[in-house]
């Protein structure tokens, strides 16, 4: 009845589980009660969950990702806290069968449900609005790819419950994922969780480079686009190409999990190198999907604060678009190891260095962008400085990296681990960090506390050294990674350290969660009713904030690259219209939860092989979309007199506050 | 290192240049006992200062501009609409281009010269060992000789070392890191890995490749010894009571952690090839 799932999947008899899910209990009876307290159910339904409106999607990623930073976090101290204790005869207090299911799911959920979803939620938030767009080009697809990604991080976290997680490391290599070394569930949460999520991922890149492609306002030629919006083309088109890799090697692996194939098996001609070779023909790509959003972000704080242009524009977009194709030729560089010969090695070596050319440039361009400016040290300006010196060092072991001579040492090793979360925690991670402090006010119409974000930043910076700079040593020092435990004491006073870098972070953490509640608790203080707190370029500053749900009553021309800048230059911002006109709008359904909780039922049932489940849940997916195709009534009007009702309520809002300041 | 991260967090220079100091001889790869291993120790060195030309300049003009143009100094110059200079666009694309063109052609010869394939020219008897992962330990065959050992690997200083690897089991890498490279363990494959140590000493081995729950306990020493030691050592393992065979092979298969180091007296013929060619016949994992 129940395919392999039995009492004996729950984790009873490991205290440091059942406390993760009592406390995941909690939480969530906490959340459906105060919900039902409320009575905010229906609120939730009609506002959020059923929402099309890519301002609010993106919101909901952003909540995602910020839980899930928690969830990867307390695995990352988990790790932290082991290794510092493990050395010797003592081995810690996680025996490997729990140890390595932690650092695989630290993996997987740092990089697909924290990142992907922190990246993806400030691109639904921002993109629209800056290339003068009243929504995206598909929202309804939208809002299936959030559904779809969410029930890929639940299944993640039900792992947590019932059976366990993969115990391969969050590359999955085969043979090792294969079902004669890993027989459990396991993997099989690894392959489902990130088969739906990456269906939903790669519908959201469809969408934003249709978006991006098909609904600038008009003027907005490609070399008018705000920087940010050239790095989420560039991304999604990344998505496009990348995605389809990795769902096509999780698909080969599940065949052979599934059906007794063998693609990559060791028996009957598998052969796994095939699979690590088109899993990183998918994850090189992958952190370029993330850090190019982070370098569009850096590149509107850096104009922004400074009061200036930003240096070079043409140089920065060529860089972007030649990072985007070189990003596709380099995914060698992860296996130099594997015996391929010079010729590969040195050709895949040769491309990855290239890499450094544009991104070299880009350092460049920002650091021009201060020279002649009028720099304003706010919290988004602190974390990009912190990204330009921590990411630079994180360049720089990289390129040692692609160095094959060089990487025959370092390969796997701890050095190799500072190397990855120098670039994705100082460019991703800070980039992000920087996004949400500079794009706050306009998501929700109040600034957060600059005092506690300033803090955060400070406690996140001394933290990530603390944490990462010992792995560099002791990557010299021969250390490899993914060890539970070991024998050689003169690592572990690094490892020490690193520990107490971790807790340093975990500061800075609760500093942002404190930055939260007390900018929610003032926000009546910090409330911004112009639009442009910061006096801004782009077109997103030219609305109010929180925007209307319909963005732009009238949608902008555009005649130079800073939009909104020049509008405010030449006098033509906030000019009002001798007369408004009937917006069309996409009406909200709950179609798009409804095929998340289709797809986490089919996910959950594949898991445990309940096969009756899973083709309910195919059902499920098959018959929502039949049925939603034959919705005709999808799109509402709202009346001019009624844009022209909320638009004057907006500038006298702005008025009043112009006026006071 | 130390030096780029004095800039941002000075604070942590001290404590971190004593934790250096004190423990040099622990970089191991910075201590290397090699050929290859110093070929790689100096490359990385390189690769570093050749970066480090365009790092440091980077990290002064950031801190430079950001304390210069900050928006109280109203002395500095301001200028809100400057955006472009072909002049600084030209040389800040040739700076790293020329960097890079430098490092893509140490690279080149380099990753030829340091190829893990490559027989060592260098003076001495190689010798040949046949290194096998399984879960969790070490096999290594002398074909020569005619003994093995588990989770232990000795030879001759001052002589090559060629390395035939394989794996029973999931992928692992085979790696010392004070000798230099290190190369993947594949089922079915055969890799090579060719090192040498320069003088005797004792250093440690291990998988670089997770490979299961084992793996921490994966590691095994490897002792470079003078050539009359590295005779005795094989005449004691020669006298070891066990033989390697089909049905002792099959025991030593089977999964096992942190195991002690044993000797094998005598190895059945192709016992190597047969390990490498029965994941290459159809089927049963049974060789012909």
């Amino acid at each position: 009845m129940f395919g392999k799932l039995t009492l004996q999947s729950l984790p009873l008899d490991i205290p440091i589980q059942m406390g993760a899910v009592l406390f995941m209990v909690l939480v969530t009876a906490g959340i459906i009660g105060y919900l039902t307290v409320k009575r905010k159910w229906k609120w939730l339904w009609s506002e959020w969950l059923t929402t099309v409106d890519h301002k609010k999607i993106g919101v909901m990623y952003l909540v995602v990702a910020f839980v899930m930073l928690f969830r990867g976090f307390v695995d990352a101290m988990m790790m932290r806290s082991q290794q510092a204790i493990a050395e010797g005869a003592a081995q810690g207090y996680l025996p490997p069968d729990h140890y390595d299911q932690v650092f695989s799911a630290h993996g997987v959920i740092m990089i697909l449900f924290m990142a992907m979803p922190f990246i993806i939620g400030l691109i639904n938030i921002v993109v629209p609005q800056q290339i003068g767009a009243r929504d995206v080009a598909f929202p309804f697809l939208n809002s299936v790819s959030f559904w779809l990604f969410v029930a890929g991080m639940v299944l993640v976290n039900l792992s947590l419950v019932f059976g366990e997680f993969a115990r391969t490391g969050w590359t999955a290599y085969p043979p090792l994922s294969e079902l004669q070394y890993s027989p459990g569930v396991g993997v099989d949460y690894y392959i489902w969780a990130l088969q739906i999520s990456g269906a939903g991922t790669l519908l959201t890149g469809i969408n934003f480079v249709a978006t991006i492609i098909k609904m600038r306002a008009p003027g907005m030629t490609l070399m008018k686009m705000p920087v940010f919006t050239w790095t989420a083309l560039c991304t999604n088109i990344l998505i496009i190409g990348a995605f389809p890799i990795l769902t096509v090697a999780l698909a080969l692996l599940a065949l052979d999990r599934y059906l007794g194939m063998h693609f990559f098996t060791n028996a009957l001609g598998g052969n796994a190198m095939m699979y690590v070779n088109l899993f990183w023909a998918w994850g090189h790509p992958e952190v370029y999907i993330l850090v190019l959003p982070a370098f569009g972000v850096f590149s509107e704080v850096i104009a922004t604060f400074t009061g200036k242009k930003l240096f070079g524009y043409t140089s920065m977009i060529y860089a972007t678009v030649a990072i985007t194709v070189l990003s596709f030729i380099v995914w060698l560089h992860h296996f130099f190891t594997m015996g391929s010969g010079a010729n590969v090695n040195a050709f895949f070596g040769i491309t990855t260095m290239i890499i450094a050319v544009p991104t070299g440039v880009k350092i460049f361009n920002w650091v021009f962008t201060i020279y002649r400016g009028r720099l304003r040290f706010t919290t988004p300006v602190l974390w990009t400085l912190g990204f330009i010196i921590t990411f630079t060092i994180g360049g720089m072991s990289g390129v040692l990296l692609a160095v094959p001579g060089a990487d025959f040492v370092l390969h796997n090793s701890l050095f190799l681990i500072a190397h990855f979360h120098n670039t994705i925690i100082g460019g991703a991670v800070f980039g992000v960090f920087a996004g949400v402090n500079y794009w706050f006010p306009k998501a929700f119409g109040f600034k957060l506390n600059e005092k506690l974000g300033k803090r955060a930043f400070w406690f996140w910076l001394v933290g990530f050294y603390l944490a990462f700079m010992p792995l560099y040593v002791l990557g010299f020092m021969g250390m490899t990674r993914r060890l539970n435990h070991y024998n050689n004491p003169a690592w572990q006073p690094y490892l020490i350290v690193a520990a107490v870098g971790a807790v340093v972070i975990l500061i800075g953490i609760l500093h942002q969660v404190a930055q939260l509640v007390v900018s929610i608790r003032d926000r009546e203080k910090n409330r911004d009713l112009t639009g442009d707190p910061w006096d801004g370029r782009t077109l997103e500053w030219s609305l109010a904030s929180p925007p209307p749900f319909y963005n732009f009553a009238v949608i902008p021309e555009v005649h130079e690259r800073d939009a909104y800048w020049a509008m405010k230059q030449d006098g033509s911002a906030h000019q009002r219209p001798a007369k408004y006109e009937d917006i069309h709008m996409p009406r909200n359904t709950g179609a798009g939860v409804i095929l998340g909780v289709a797809a986490l039922i089919l996910g959950f049932a594949m898991v445990w092989h309940i096969w009756w489940m899973a083709a309910l849940g195919f059902l499920g997916l098959v018959v929502t979309v039949i049925a939603r195709s034959f919705e005709e009534d999808t799109e509402y009007t709202i009346p001019a007199e009624e844009v022209e009702r909320i638009e004057n309520e907006l500038a006298a809002q702005r008025q009043l506050q112009t006026s006071e300041a | 290192m130390t030096r780029s991260k004095g800039f941002s967090v000075f604070k942590l220079l001290p404590p971190l240049a004593v934790l250096l100091l004190s423990s040099c001889s622990n970089l191991v790869l910075l201590n290397p006992k090699g050929q290859v291993g110093q070929d790689e120790k100096s490359l990385i060195l390189t690769a570093t200062f050749l970066m480090l030309i365009v790092v440091i300049p980077v990290f002064i003009l950031t801190l430079v501009f950001a304390f210069k143009y900050r928006a109280s100094n109203r002395k500095a110059k301001y200028s809100p609409n400057w955006g472009d200079s072909a002049k600084i666009e030209t040389v800040m694309w040739l700076i790293p281009v020329m960097i890079i063109a430098v490092l893509a052609t140490v690279t080149w010869i380099t990753t030829h010269k340091l190829d893990p394939y490559r027989p060592l020219e260098v003076q001495g008897k190689p010798i040949t060992i046949q290194a096998v992962s399984m879960d969790w330990k070490w096999l290594f065959i002398y074909p020569e000789q005619g003994m093995a050992s588990v989770n232990e690997v000795a030879f001759p200083a001052g002589g090559p070392v060629n390395f035939q690897i394989t794996s029973d089991t999931v992928m692992n890498s085979f790696f010392i890191p004070q000798l230099g490279s290190q190369i993947y363990s594949m089922t079915g494959m055969e890799t090579k890995l060719h090192i040498i140590a320069d003088e005797p000493g004792t250093y440690d081995g291990m998988s670089a490749n997770y490979s299961g729950a084992g793996f921490s306990d994966m590691d095994f020493k490897a002792l470079a010894m003078t050539r009359d030691n590295f005779e005795s050592w094989v005449r004691n393992a020669k006298s070891a009571s066990q033989e390697l065979n089909q049905s002792s092979y099959a025991e030593l298969a089977k999964p096992s952690r942190d195991n002690p180091v044993t000797y094998y007296s005598s190895v059945e013929s192709h016992m190597f090839d047969s390990i490498v060619r029965k994941y290459m016949h159809a089927g049963s994992g049974k060789q012909e």
